[in-house]
């Protein structure tokens, strides 16, 4: 059968001819369409690391088949700046030091990209721990993480009020 | 991961027939299957992929006051249905008490019933599994098995299932609709679930080629709004199974308990409806004596299989835990620690 599929990636239609339905979402991206920033952690589900948005929301690409979604939208950390401005989420986790060494980085960005627009935290510290409980950080820079996204949240918020009025 | 033959059915009945052919397994959003075939666990010939399925992702409300959940509705989806966390809230407390916030953003409410215990040796294909190749033995006996089923296990298997949903669904009364080559059929979300018997392999009522479309609560499972909770002891904070749960359910009237729901998760190969207990709380006057009484009652049958005699007495505070949380009141909205036994008690004693 074929096995073809379209994909919106970072606003960009792309067409994949898949020779094989075992491929990942992120070993599409990684592999074959040499999007490398998004990180193969465990490849279980089970650290975040491959954080990217499928039509908006925040999944664990490792643990999907390139094949299920044809037709979506993916959203992944190569798409988030736009041109030489940083998104708002990756300027806060320079600010407040929200990590060392990287390996985790876009997959808590892109978690925290979700985590603002699912709308469920607040300004609750334990509610953004909770809701970032899905990316782990081995060099355990979480209280820089934890700002980050509260401080990235306040600037979106504002933004989108400043748009609304 | 093997190789296999894909497969994406536009209706239910097309999805059934395809999946009668030997080796054939069903693919919802994949979130514990894929993970089992990357470790050669499950070897599926064929993948049909129940995606593009129209109308199994609704969340319909129903004449009885009732809700009818359709397979592939999102955890996260249903956990934040305004309507159905008001009517349900120990089931929301329970979903966002279960795995990351990505996951639920994909797993479904089906694939949630049909996930796989986790027991390392069934994990690990290196090891004899009686459920994983039927007739092996079991290196679970014996082997590191603190976290293993304290009710209802056999000699052949002493594994858990790993649902928190289930749990709440299991103390109010869920039914699960199926669909297969002989047409529709539902069966209480209590016998969904086999105990594992001489044939761990046999996990479900499900027989070759059935589906789930949906799963139902009834009207009445709504009563218990205002007291349902759900508790979860973990090893660590968040995004870890449980080593014991509990969901509690009253419906008081006056100073009495008119009725009581409890189910255990973490301790039996399926969700572990207490009924026993249930019966020592009617009439009670709510409290530590009465709920005491009840979780000895959920746990009199209970032994250990190994090195996890402590969740047996874990597991009556749990219950006691549960109960007491539910009888302060179901707060307004999930605690930002869903389930926790850290989270505030609001009133209700810390300890057990």
């Amino acid at each position: 059968m074929s096995l073809s599929i379209t994909l919106t990636i970072n606003g960009a239609e792309r067409t994949v001819a898949l020779d094989d339905p075992r491929v990942t979402l992120l070993d599409l991206l990684r592999e074959r369409l040499d999007l490398t920033g998004t990180k193969k952690g465990c490849d279980r589900g089970q650290c975040g690391a491959c954080t990217v948005l499928i039509d908006g929301r925040r999944v664990n690409a490792c643990l999907a088949l390139a094949v299920s979604h044809d037709g979506a939208d993916i959203l992944t950390i190569e798409g988030l700046a736009r041109g030489g401005e940083l998104h708002p989420v990756q300027a806060a986790f320079i600010a407040h030091d929200g990590f060392q060494c990287g390996f985790c980085t876009l997959g808590q960005i892109m978690s925290a990209v979700g985590l603002i627009a699912e709308g469920q935290a607040g300004d609750d510290p334990e509610r953004v721990r909770e809701g970032m409980s899905g990316n782990l950080c081995r060099c355990g820079a979480y209280a820089g993480i934890t700002e980050a996204v509260l401080d990235a949240q306040r600037v979106l918020n504002e933004a989108g009020r400043e748009q609304a009025a | 991961m093997n190789r296999f033959d894909y497969v994406r059915p536009a209706t239910v009945p097309e999805a059934v027939a395809a999946a009668s052919a030997p080796g054939a397994a069903f693919l919802a959003a994949g979130t514990n299957l894929l993970d089992l075939m990357k470790g050669g666990v499950a070897r599926p010939s064929r993948l049909i992929d129940l995606g593009r399925l129209p109308g199994l992702d609704e969340i319909e409300s129903l004449p009885d006051g009732g809700v009818r959940i359709g397979a592939l509705v999102r955890n996260a989806d249903l956990a934040h249905h305004p309507e159905f966390a008001r009517r349900f809230p120990a089931v929301a407390e329970a979903l966002l008490s279960g795995a990351s916030p990505q996951l639920r953003n994909a797993a479904t409410v089906g694939g949630n019933l049909l996930q796989r215990t986790r027991c390392a040796y069934f994990y690990d294909t290196a090891s004899a599994c009686n459920k994983r190749a039927p007739g092996s033995g079991c290196d679970a006996r014996g082997g590191e098995n603190r976290l293993h089923a304290v009710l209802g296990w056999s000699e052949h298997c002493i594994a858990t299932h790993p649902s928190d949903f289930c749990v709440p669904l299991a103390a109010l009364d869920a039914a699960v609709e199926i669909e297969g080559a002989a047409g529709r059929r539902e069966v209480p979300l209590e016998a969904f679930h086999r105990l594992p018997g001489d044939a761990p392999e046999r996990e479900s009522v499900l027989a070759p080629g059935e589906l789930i479309t949906a799963v139902r609560l009834p009207g009445e499972a709504a009563e218990f709004a205002a007291h349902a909770r759900y508790v979860k002891l973990r090893e660590r904070t968040s995004y870890a199974f449980a080593v014991v749960s509990a969901a509690a359910a009253l419906r008081l009237d006056g100073e009495r308990i008119a009725e009581a729901r409890i189910a255990l998760g973490g301790v039996a190969l399926k969700p572990w409806r207490a009924r026993a207990a249930e019966a020592a709380l009617a009439g009670a006057r709510p409290g530590a004596d009465a709920f005491r009484r009840a979780a000895e009652a959920a746990l009199a049958d209970a032994k250990p299989s190994g090195d996890n005699g402590f969740k047996i007495e874990l597991a009556r505070r749990i219950v006691v835990r549960a109960l007491t949380l539910a009888a302060a009141g179901t707060p307004g909205r999930v605690p930002a620690l869903p389930a926790s036994p850290f989270a505030p008690t609001s009133g209700a004693a810390p300890h057990a």
